[in-house]
């Protein structure tokens, strides 16, 4: 159907041009905002938690630790926005206080897991024929145990922890971010630039250097981007889990999991904390997919 | 692979397929490899971390067990004997099928793996049906009504990438079993017990299959062959099963790797949500009581399987897509 279809008549120019001109300007307007609406949603959200890891006194009315067990399991309402749980702290304010260890976790797993990349992606794309095959072997391995299982062997070894609990989760999405930087990493080393530089008689470490380094940084970006996300997801999944914080500190994770307990009893403990994981991960991947495509149209 | 280049050879002699069986063994080795690779790192990696491994057998830092008990231990499971003893005792037994004992269970690993493949398996293989019916569906409105069909589609792509089983099986739960009180919170085998963990692990599988399909799907849509194929008088039912369809399925197939990762990472958790037994939730107990063999052998199997699903997504990548050619 799609390939017959003609383009919608726009109406005759030359009989009302002004008015015409008027209404397509408003047109594109409205479609340009319903375009940029969740672009701009997902940076409000992004903005709105990142102020939280900042400065959480500024948004959260009570102290994340503080108990008060006379207000334990209030519903959402006037007095605790997004009700109280198990020992009466305010939901809320533990999810404003919890914006900084669940955003630095994801973001220090996201450092490691490119970090990692970078090496093995430059080894592989770079370093010769041996070495790209022996860094594939690595990489095969690592994509062999798929997802969380990467990071419970781990843990499995190093022991429960928000330390080992980062660098797992780096771990995990390390070999997927190294294929991609080291084909784009062969891409560069085939260009013209580089081969003019080789010509040149640069040397190959600062043909590494200046020349393919610095331009396979903008699609790391767009990686990082949509990585942070995926990081705190991963990073929240091995804290319900009891691998990550333990219980009484407010990281996203932690407390959805202690939330489990009372599912039936107080939902809000569970279903806050989760929402706040959903709108980062889904706001961080719409802006690394308007990223992607260049800065949303 | 660099094997699968193996199988550019133009002459196809109707004799004995020699490229599908060195494609074959390519995949052999390269799978034995893995293998290999998998169960040296945690050999190695459970001896470079601090901790001894006897106070796991005992139950963990918490048991106190005494020193000549946690010496018996050691005599049992030959933690005492020098290391090139121990990792080539444990390749060998590992070649020969014998996975060891499991610390906390005390009971073969291969026994206890036995056990618990089915429950995965089934609860895998129906959500895994169910994302692909559903991303076939998804797929085939999105290329019927335009408008809806994308904002759908994106919305269950953002959907995919950003919900966690564990929040969406808990959202579940509260609507269907607390709320509405349609099924049970509790899985078993009960066909009612499976509705809940298998939408849970198959709706963000959905959403990004779906989402793939749909891209190649539109394209196939417009593409020379489907023209053609209108133009032969094909009806646009036919044009979109007979031909469309079959090319949507390639970048699915393609995807089964990943799709394997998801489900298992989504068995971890959703077996410890709905206490079903299986896989996922013994290798969550493992870890947390550092039960290393029963660690080794999830992760060897779960390689083991990789390795296979992979050799069958290309397989099957061969027999949909004519343009490679039967191996």
């Amino acid at each position: 159907m799609s390939i017959f279809q003609q383009s919608k008549p726009v109406g005759d120019p030359l009989l009302n041009p002004q008015k015409t001109h008027a209404r397509r300007r408003e047109a594109t307007l409205v479609r340009r905002l319903a375009v940029r609406l969740p672009l701009l949603a997902s940076a409000a959200v992004l903005l709105f938690f990142v102020l939280a890891a900042i400065a959480p006194n500024l948004l959260a009315p009570f102290d994340p630790l503080a108990i008060n067990p006379a207000q334990a399991f209030s519903a959402p309402g006037a007095g605790h926005l997004l009700g109280t749980d198990e020992s009466g702290r305010d939901i809320y304010s533990r999810i404003i206080h919890g914006a900084r260890p669940s955003l630095l976790i994801g973001a220090a797993a996201t450092a490691i897991g490119l970090g990692l990349a970078l090496v093995l992606g430059t080894i592989a794309g770079f370093g010769g024929r041996w070495l790209d095959f022996g860094v594939a072997r690595i990489l095969e391995v690592l994509f062999a145990l798929p997802g969380l299982l990467l990071a419970l062997v781990f843990i499995a070894l190093a022991g429960p922890g928000v330390a080992t609990t980062v660098i797992a989760v780096g771990l995990t999405s390390a070999p997927g971010y190294a294929r991609i930087i080291r084909a784009q990493i062969i891409a560069l080393r085939t260009s013209p630039m580089v081969e003019a530089a080789t010509v040149l008689g640069r040397s190959r470490s600062r043909i590494l250097t200046a020349h393919i380094l610095p331009n396979a940084l903008a699609p790391i970006t767009v990686l990082a981007t949509l990585g942070l996300g995926q990081a705190i997801l991963w990073a929240a999944a091995l804290s319900f889990l009891g691998l990550g914080a333990p219980p009484p500190a407010p990281e996203w994770g932690t407390m959805l999991s202690a939330g489990r307990t009372y599912l039936s009893l107080a939902w809000w403990m569970t279903f806050f904390p989760g929402l706040a994981i959903v709108l980062v991960a889904a706001a961080s991947t719409v802006l690394s997919r308007s990223l992607k495509s260049g800065g949303g149209q | 692979m660099s094997t699968s280049t193996a199988t550019a050879t133009p002459t196809r002699s109707p004799g004995f397929p020699w490229s599908t069986v060195r494609w074959l063994l390519g995949k052999l080795g390269g799978g034995i490899f893995v293998l290999w690779a998998v169960a040296t790192a945690i050999f190695f990696g459970i001896r470079m971390i601090p901790g001894d491994p006897a106070e796991a057998i005992m139950g963990g830092p918490g048991s106190q067990a005494s020193a000549e008990a946690l010496a018996a231990a050691r005599a049992q499971y030959g933690l005492d004997q020098p290391l090139y003893v121990q990792y080539f005792g444990q390749l060998w037994r590992l070649a020969t099928g014998d996975m060891g004992t499991s610390y906390a269970l005390k009971t073969p690993v291969a026994e206890v793996l036995g056990e618990l493949i089915p429950p995965t398996l089934i609860l895998a293989v129906l959500a895994l049906l169910v994302a692909w019916a559903m991303a076939l569906l998804l797929a085939v409105l999105s290329t019927r009504s335009g408008g809806l069909g994308t904002a759908l589609g994106s919305g269950l792509e953002i959907v995919s990438a950003a919900v966690p089983h564990f929040w969406l099986a808990s959202v579940l739960i509260l609507v269907f079993s607390t709320m509405l009180g349609w099924l049970p919170p509790v899985s078993t085998n009960t066909p009612a017990g499976l509705v809940l963990p298998v939408i849970t692990l198959a709706l963000p599988l959905a959403g990004f299959l779906g989402q793939v399909m749909r891209d190649t799907m539109l394209e196939a849509q417009r593409s020379a062959f489907a023209l053609s194929a209108r133009a032969r008088g094909e009806s646009e039912v036919g044009v979109l099963l007979r031909h469309s369809l079959r090319h949507a399925a390639l970048p699915a197939i393609a995807l089964s790797g990943w799709a394997f990762g998801s489900l298992l990472s989504g068995a971890v958790v959703v077996e410890s949500i709905f206490a079903r037994p299986g896989l996922g939730r013994s290798l969550l107990a493992a870890v947390t009581s550092r039960d290393i063999p029963m660690v080794t052998g999830v992760a060897l199997l779960s390689a083991a399987a990789y390795v296979v699903i992979m050799a069958g997504s290309e397989l099957a990548e061969r027999i949909a897509d004519p343009r490679i050619g039967p191996s």
